[in-house]
């Protein structure tokens, strides 16, 4: 169980989230929507402690994200971040096999290998990916080896940062069941940011729609379409008009 | 108001400084406290070593040659004023070792290591690679900054010893195919006069060198700002100060060593 209570965050004058409340229960798949700059991506760094929040309380479990052994608390995540994050110094494998090759988790080379080839195929690359560079792959073949390193440990909590932006509509699709399976099958808690609907639909449990700083509308993603809010019709029906202005 | 502008803006900006400064100090002594901390990164140090070290060799290397050369013309030109040729020998390699062998050494690595380091360190933390690490149970200092500032800490001694050699070579060449000296003899006063402290001193200079430039090289790497603008800022950055902490470390070891 992930809470977050009247959490805020500034950078100088910028004051981008404003008292976020959201709760994601233990197992179950939350999607953050929401216009880009609205502190969807800060929201995820704010709980893993890669940005430090300015008020308010993140709890996982009970314990405040701020106290307690801090790798403890990173070894139950898996992050892929917006941009990929890849570490352009090593090889494929070597980057989906990172947490498998040091620390508390350490695996023999072969195995780590072995592990991270798997990973990369339920992402949908093939083996002769393993042994390239990052900057020899294209950006939705970086995007999708950060996701095999997100879940390459099999984390319980999972951050997904965009995952299928910049992904053609079919591996869009092997993406959205990815996550989905993680879910089901390994009991993960997840929380996904997206603006494709379809992703939304596919991957959620429940929607939060992030606007002006705090969360604008939680609830199943059943009620998603019923709900008669207009920050929110607006958004998933991408019209210009509405209550959430353009210029931003 | 606006005479005191002036006055206001120094003191903010020597405020600025003194704040950086304790960031800095701050940095160094938690680099320095996790060196024989566990993990240790063997494969990230070596890389940095075959970077620090081996790639540097042949910019040192001519640096010093030139240099060494150029020595021998000046101190032959100065000596002829008072009859003292003679003297080229021994002040070329005393010269080499104690100062210009380190501090040419030390500044060549820091246009080419502290600029390199930053910018790579600079790229990782705006693309995210930094977080990322984080976010896999690694800390970035222990994984990026201690392999590098222990391999440069190392391997700059090591780059200043070949680099005083190959300069007392210049001089060598210079002195006996330009300006008349008997091989045997150059070769007999520059062994007889050097002593053995004039080139430890330096090759200690050479480790505090190394351990001020890849620590520059690091620390505005990781506090690089955002987008390419801010890794350009971080990478001059770097090399400026690397280069202005060199020559203020000379200083101060020369005051130590020899005062
Ligand atoms: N490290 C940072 N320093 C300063 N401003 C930041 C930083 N990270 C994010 N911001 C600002 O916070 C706002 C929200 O960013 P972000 O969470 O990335 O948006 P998005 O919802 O599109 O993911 C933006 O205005 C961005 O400029
Ligand atoms: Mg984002």
């Amino acid at each position: 169980m992930i809470e977050l209570k009247g959490v805020e965050k500034r950078f100088g004058s910028n004051h981008v989230l404003r008292g976020v409340d959201l709760s994601i229960a233990s197992g179950t798949s939350m999607v953050i929507i929401g216009g880009s700059g609205t502190g969807k991506s800060v929201l995820l760094k704010c709980i893993l402690g890669l940005v430090h929040h300015d008020a308010g309380q993140i709890t996982l479990d009970g314990q405040d994200v701020t106290t307690g052994d801090r790798d403890e608390f990173l070894a139950r995540f898996g992050m892929l971040f917006q941009g990929g994050a890849l570490f352009d110094s090593l090889r494929i494998w070597e980057n989906v096999a990172f947490r498998l090759m040091r620390g508390a988790l350490k695996k023999p080379k072969a195995e780590a290998r072995e592990i991270a080839i798997e990973k990369l195929r339920r992402v949908g690359l093939g083996p002769q990916v393993a042994d390239l560079y990052p900057a020899e792959l294209s950006g939705g073949m970086q995007k999708r080896v950060g996701l095999a390193r997100a879940i390459a440990a099999n984390p319980e909590v999972i951050f997904f940062d965009e995952p299928t932006t910049g992904l053609d509509p079919i591996m869009s699709g092997v993406i959205n069941d990815l996550i989905r399976e993680i879910v089901v099958e390994m009991g993960a808690t997840a929380m996904t940011i997206t603006h494709d609907m379809t992703s939304v639909r596919a991957i959620a449990d429940n929607v939060a729609m992030l606007h002006g700083g705090k969360v604008r509308w939680t609830g199943p993603v059943s009620e998603l379409d019923s709900t008669p809010d207009p920050y929110v019709q607006q958004f998933i029906h991408g019209r210009a008009e509405g209550p959430i202005e353009s210029v931003r | 108001m606006s005479l005191l502008s002036p006055v206001a803006a120094l003191g903010r900006m020597t405020l600025g400084m003194l704040a950086s400064f304790g960031r800095v100090a701050i940095f160094a002594a938690d680099v320095v406290s996790h060196l024989l901390r566990p993990p240790f990164y063997p494969r990230e140090f070596l890389q940095a070593l075959m970077q620090i070290g081996w790639f540097s060799l042949p910019v040192v290397g001519m640096t010093a040659l030139f240099t060494g050369g150029a020595l021998a013309l000046q101190i032959y030109a100065g000596g002829a004023r008072f009859s003292a040729e003679a003297v080229v020998p021994a002040i070329v390699a005393i010269g080499m070792a104690r100062e210009l062998g380190p501090v040419l050494g030390g500044l060549m690595v820091a246009a080419r290591v502290a600029s390199s380091i930053a910018a790579e360190i600079g790229t990782m933390k705006v693309t995210e690679q930094i977080d990322a690490l984080v976010t896999l149970s690694t800390n970035p200092l222990k994984y990026l900054a201690v392999p590098r500032v222990l391999a440069a800490t190392l391997a700059v001694p090591v780059l200043v010893a070949v680099g005083d050699s190959i300069g007392i070579m210049g001089g060598w060449i210079v002195g006996v195919q330009r300006l008349g000296f008997n091989s045997a003899a150059y070769i007999k006063n520059t062994v007889d006069f050097l002593e053995m402290w004039d080139i430890t001193s330096g090759l200690l200079k050479g480790a505090a060198f190394g351990f001020l430039v890849a620590l520059m090289g690091c620390y505005h790497g990781m506090n690089s700002g955002r987008g390419a603008q801010g890794v350009g800022k971080a990478t001059k950055s770097a090399v400026v100060s690397a280069s202005v902490l060199i020559f203020a470390a000379n200083y101060l070891l020369t005051e130590l060593f020899f005062s």
